[in-house]
């Protein structure tokens, strides 16, 4: 654990070395800086000892000599600390840039099945706000360190050289610093994640119940649903008074360790004073230096925690960066070219995890042309198929071969060109609806994207709109139906007039005339098509050439029609059940009757 | 700030000790520089060490005191931010539940969630931060001020002379800053959306190739992004450095004229070491000042926010309309309603139903179906016409009483993190056997028993159930208070054949007093209804049996056809 930390630190520091002589100069920057301004309380020590012996014997020639070098070094100071503040947000963008980058190409190169298993959420967070986190704390927090370290270091030299045993007093203030603030953090750490799991909890219940607001007016629960909102409120304002009341202690605390090393500095530096061993520029200046010194200690505390946030951050960024990718296409991999359409699956073995077969040496043909129904509820079983064609998955055992070329020979690129796809879950994108359409064929004339979106029965809705195809598809693409959508990702499909095709027939939140021009729009798309069709219905099943029956996840059963029927078995019994009931509409796993097929 | 106001109000006398409090504290802050002043200048000169020691216990007494005021008024201003933040979520929260849908449609639910929780959130820190460094930082500056004034007036000037200048560092960089934030923040979500179509388009990215498109897509969006931050931050870059020169550069004034007026004999070399470290104090406390700053206008916009919903006016109370006789449970007396007054989403809905009847209600999405049950349950107000129950008109109602009487399955229905047994009762007083009657009645008792009985606890939305499972406990909640009126909209969608059987069965034979509706998109689940209607795009399409539907009713047959098959019948 301690290792991997290590690592981490590593890899972002080399992240930091692409910028080594920026980064130098951010050192020297902040050192000059730093020193420049730390000169400062010394420099008025000096002018205010020319001014001690008092009225008319002021040293005008000494003042406005430290005067002026006061000025000159501050404006130096404040001009290196702009000049820094610059340069650091310049390289730790670059670098926040460089990793997102990475994260982002390493992402797009990563098998589907990383998207299947890791929420989208997630993989936005670390994109973008553990990448804030880094980014934030590198651009100040190694610099305020820096900072931080040269000022203490700086200011007690200089207080040792005013007076050394002055300085003493900090043996005494510094531990005390550092003991009272170490107490209170580890009182208040539990206190803080206590405060944020009862802000979680109170979170979580009003989302839930504001989502489910209708069902509890229909029940009449507001009152109770409020007094369990007390309840819950309750816990979460307590947790974080309770954190509140023990960091209240922090702010007033280091003060008070402030004001006790000014009061011990004042009263003793007097007492030189008059012993005479020190001027009264020196006491001042050594209380400025003293406020200077104690600062920045509690600051290192903050700034290691922060840390540690970006380390932590930096392990979830990092583990992204390290997903093994798809595994590249064979060296000898050839391009897939004039496909005619022939899929032959043979006895292929296959499982998401290897200890749970889900194909078991399965066999099927496809001749070019064909179409393959796939029925059966829904659940990973039909999309299953679609992973393995579309080479999304690697068979475990078998082959897969179109046209005769085993897959494995193939470069990914050009058997997936080989297919389209029109899915359930229609995928459109921020842009335009030319740019949505003519996505897999970015070089199409414009008459081709028409043309298709005139086949998928969708251009004269398109030119009906104000921006006709120049219409943006807002986030959710709410100006557009369902079913729209739906022909959308179809006339896709179609400018690519690929040979094969995988589509999903499924259009159960369509209203019926919709649905009766998508139909037809599937119909038109299948004509001359090798297709695997994940279907609902019977008309469609009955004229597949090959119907695959899918059961929790295996094909038990696959045939023609007739020859399903003939078998007497699952289908059949299926079959006979819907055709006596007319319509069937289950897809439960845990029914008793169990029956599977879902046709329209 | 009103609305801050308001609930702060109660807690004022509180409050205003602990700012007292406070102030004394801070003050003491303040004293240490004066009395050190007084030490160099008054009490050296004197060489009495005893003096010396008496003022340096006065320095340790008021360190003392200032640790200790800071302490208790920082806690008192968490107890007042405690106090405030518990009442305005709770007055929120019951505002929340009390909106009608109409008002909760305009505000949309994740408006809501988000004012319930990030906005009252940055109010409790407001107000708490507020109280300790608001209040802590405009003393030290003033107080600061103020304290120099009285040490040496002319110096006190040109310190004074300063914060002026600071305020325009602060306000012209501030202006050019927040409107480079929005749209770094745009940039922001560009890039978010990238990703997120990544994601949730892989396949079909990969299935097209256009990965390598991809990348550059994201290479472009980053790249804004990157540029967006480096513009605002450079802006941000020249506050901290500017103001610090600020302040310097007085630091450096202060000595100058300083050593004129000692030379005149106007002010004592002691009073300029004070000065100097008023100085750092001021500088600090305006550092503060500008990280309230930001956070304090976060928190008024968010008590605006806040304040928008809870100043939305009561809907849905009570009105006068007198009782009709009539014999029919259920009246739609020409209805007409709109969402958005403009064009109607209903029109001309006239149909009745008696006690004891079940209606089936089918037509295409967006034909008006939930809007009707939403009507009968006053969730939305009808624009023209009327709906009755029992005679009495639904706006005549009691809105408690009205909604006691239903039992209702909502399209895509909520299941709360509780136990199922809670989750049949949600609140109401039903005894333990009522709810097991219930859920065997829905056909729900089997997989209960499975599942670990009443007692087992259920994810947040029942992610832990299949669609059939959570569809048969969300009907068991319906039918656990033996409701005067059923709806079921699309409810059982996910269940097979045999069990929507029996279920419709058992409500047939044990509810047959409940008046039941049913909406579905499939003809096969109201045919058997005593009457169905039939909705396209608002209207009616038709009323009546199936049989007579069939005859009478184009859509209808047509739906009927596209379902069953060509040639299907009755």
């Amino acid at each position: 654990m301690k290792k991997s930390k290590t690592n981490t630190v590593l890899r972002l520091l080399k992240y930091m070395m692409r910028h080594g002589w920026g980064l130098l100069l951010a050192i020297g920057l902040t050192v000059g800086s730093n020193l420049f301004a730390l000169w400062g309380p010394e420099l008025s020590g000096k002018a205010i000892d020319a001014i001690q012996p008092g009225e008319g014997l002021v040293d005008f020639a000494t003042v406005y000599h430290f005067a002026g070098l006061m000025a000159v070094f501050y404006v130096t100071s404040a001009l290196m600390d702009y000049l820094l503040n610059i340069l650091m947000i310049a390289i730790s963008r670059k670098v926040t840039y460089q990793m997102r980058r990475d994260i982002f190409n390493r992402l797009a190169d990563m098998p589907v099945g990383y998207f299947d298993t890791h929420a989208t959420g997630d993989i936005i967070s670390r994109i973008s706000y553990d990448t804030d986190t880094i980014n934030a704390s590198l651009s100040s927090d190694l610099v305020q360190i820096f900072a931080s370290v040269i000022t203490i270091v700086v200011s007690l030299y200089k207080m040792l050289t005013i007076q050394m045993s002055l300085v003493a007093v900090f043996l005494f203030t510094v531990p005390l610093s550092v003991v009272i603030t170490r107490v209170i953090t580890k009182k208040t750490h539990a206190l803080f994640r206590l405060r944020s799991r009862k802000l979680g909890e109170l979170n979580g219940f009003v989302e839930e119940m504001i989502s489910g607001q209708k069902t509890l007016k229909a029940y009449n629960q507001e009152d109770n649903t409020l007094d369990e909102l007390d309840d819950i409120n309750g816990q979460a304002v307590e947790a974080y008074y309770q954190s509140e009341y023990q960091t209240a202690m922090m702010g007033p605390s280091v003060n008070f360790i402030h004001n006790l090393s000014m009061t011990l500095v004042s009263v003793f530096g007097t007492m030189l004073h008059m012993a005479g061993k020190m001027t009264v520029g020196d006491i001042g200046a050594f209380v400025l230096y003293s406020r200077k010194f104690s600062g920045p200690i509690r600051e290192i505390a903050d700034i290691f925690n922060e840390l540690q946030s970006a380390v932590a951050a930096a392990e979830r960024v990092f583990r992204i960066i390290d997903e093994p990718l798809e595994p590249a296409d064979a060296p000898d991999a050839r391009t897939l070219e004039n496909v005619q359409g022939h899929v032959e699956l043979e006895s292929v073995d296959f499982g998401y995890e290897p200890d749970r077969t889900i194909l078991k040496d399965f066999s099927l043909e496809a001749k070019p042309g064909q179409m393959i129904a796939i029925v059966g509820p829904t659940g990973a079983g039909k999309t299953t198929l679609i992973n393995l064609l579309m080479r999304f998955y690697d068979v475990q055992r078998g082959t897969i071969r179109v046209d005769g070329r085993d897959q494995l020979s193939l470069t990914r690129s050009s058997l997936r060109l080989a297919w389209s796809m029109v899915l359930q879950d229609t995928w459109l994108f921020y842009g335009t609806i030319y740019d949505n359409i003519a996505y897999g064929r970015p070089d199409a004339t414009r008459e081709e994207v028409e043309a298709a979106a005139k086949a998928a029965h969708i251009h004269n809705f398109i030119t009906r709109l104000p921006q006709g195809y120049d219409t943006i598809l807002a986030d959710d693409a709410a100006n557009v139906s369902k079913g729209q959508k739906q022909l959308l990702t179809i006339a896709r499909a179609m400018l690519m007039d690929t040979p094969m095709l995988i589509l999903d027939e499924a259009t159960s939140n369509v209203d019926t005339r919709t649905e009766m021009v998508v139909q037809q729009a599937m119909r038109e798309l299948m004509a001359h098509k090798t297709c695997f069709v994940v279907a609902h219905r019977l008309s469609t099943i009955q004229s597949a050439d090959n119907i695959l029956v899918v059961r929790e996840g295996s094909v038990v059963e696959s045939g023609t029609h007739e020859s399903l029927m003939a078998k007497k078995g699952f289908y059949w019994s299926c079959t006979r059940l819907s055709s006596r009931k007319k319509s069937i509409n289950y897809h439960e796993k845990d029914g008793i009757a169990r029956p599977f097929l879902r046709i329209l | 700030m009103k609305l801050i106001f308001r609930y702060v109000r109660p807690y004022l006398k509180r409050m205003s000790l602990g700012l007292t409090i406070k102030f004394l504290g801070t003050i003491m802050d303040l004293f240490l520089p004066y009395i050190l002043a007084h030490i160099i200048d008054e009490i050296v000169p004197l060489k009495d060490m005893t003096l010396v020691i008496r003022w340096g216990l006065l320095m340790l007494l008021c360190s003392f005191l200032a640790i200790l005021g800071n302490v208790i008024a920082n806690r008192m201003a968490a107890w007042v931010a405690r106090e405030t933040t518990r009442r305005l979520r709770h007055d929120l929260f019951r505002k929340i539940s009390y909106l009608s849908n109409r008002q909760i449609d305009g505000f949309t639910v994740p408006s809501l969630i988000s004012r319930m929780t990030t906005d009252t959130y940055n109010i409790h820190r407001m107000v708490g931060m507020m109280q300790r460094i608001g209040i802590r930082a405009p003393i030290l500056v003033i107080g600061g001020v103020a304290v120099t004034l009285t040490l040496d007036p002319v110096l006190a000037l040109v310190l004074t002379c300063m914060l002026p200048v600071i305020l325009f560092i602060v306000f012209v960089v501030s202006r050019r800053s927040i409107p480079l934030f929005d749209h770094l923040q745009k940039s922001v979500d560009t890039m978010v959306r990238v990703v997120r179509e990544n994601a949730s388009g892989v396949r079909v990215i990969k299935a097209l190739s256009r990965t390598e498109g991809e990348k550059q897509r994201f290479e472009g969006v980053n790249r804004q992004v990157m540029q967006d931050e480096n513009r605002a931050n450079m802006v941000m870059a020249f506050s901290k450095p500017a103001m610090n020169l600020t302040l310097n550069l007085g630091l450096v004034l202060v000595v100058l004229v300083g050593a004129h007026r000692v030379n005149s004999g106007l002010s004592g070399p002691g009073v300029i070491t004070a000065f100097l470290t008023y100085f750092t104090i001021i500088l600090n406390a305006m550092m503060s000042i500008t990280r309230v700053l930001t956070m304090w206008s976060k928190a008024l916009a968010s008590a605006e926010r806040v304040e928008t919903v809870l100043s939305a006016p009561d809907e849905l109370t009570p009105q006068p309309i007198p009782e009709t006789r009539e014999d029919a449970h259920i009246v739609f007396d020409k209805v007409n309603f709109s969402y958005n007054g403009r064009e109607n989403n209903l029109e001309a809905i006239d149909f009745s139903l008696a006690r004891g009847e079940s209606l089936g209600i089918i037509g295409p999405t967006g034909a008006g179906k939930s809007t009707l049950a939403g009507l009968l349950m006053r969730f939305y107000d009808v624009q023209q016409g009327a709906v009755r129950v029992a005679g009495k008109d639904v706006r005549a109602y009691d809105l408690k009483a009205l909604r006691d009487k239903f039992g209702v399955v909502f399209q895509n229905d909520i299941l709360f993190k509780k136990s199922i047994g809670e989750n049949i009762r949600i609140g109401r007083q039903l005894d333990m056997t009522r709810l097991e009657q219930a859920a065997k009645d829905a056909q729900a008792a089997f997989f209960i028993e499975e599942t670990g009985g009443m007692e087992a606890s259920l994810e947040a939305r029942g992610v832990n159930l299949s669609g059939g499972q959570k569809q048969r406990l969300l009907i068991a909640r319906a039918l656990a208070g033996r409701p005067e009126i059923l709806i079921l909209d699309d409810s059982s969608s996910a269940l097979d054949y045999q069990t929507d059987a029996r279920l419709r069965q058992t409500i047939h034979r044990d509810y047959g007093d409940t008046t039941t509706i049913i909406i579905a998109q499939r003809v096969s689940s109201v045919k058997n209804c005593d009457k169905i209607l039939v909705l396209e795009e608002g209207r009616m399409s038709g009323f009546g049996t199936h049989d007579q539907l069939m005859q009478t009713c184009d859509l209808y047959r047509e739906i009927s056809r596209l379902q069953m098959g060509e040639g299907a019948e009755a």
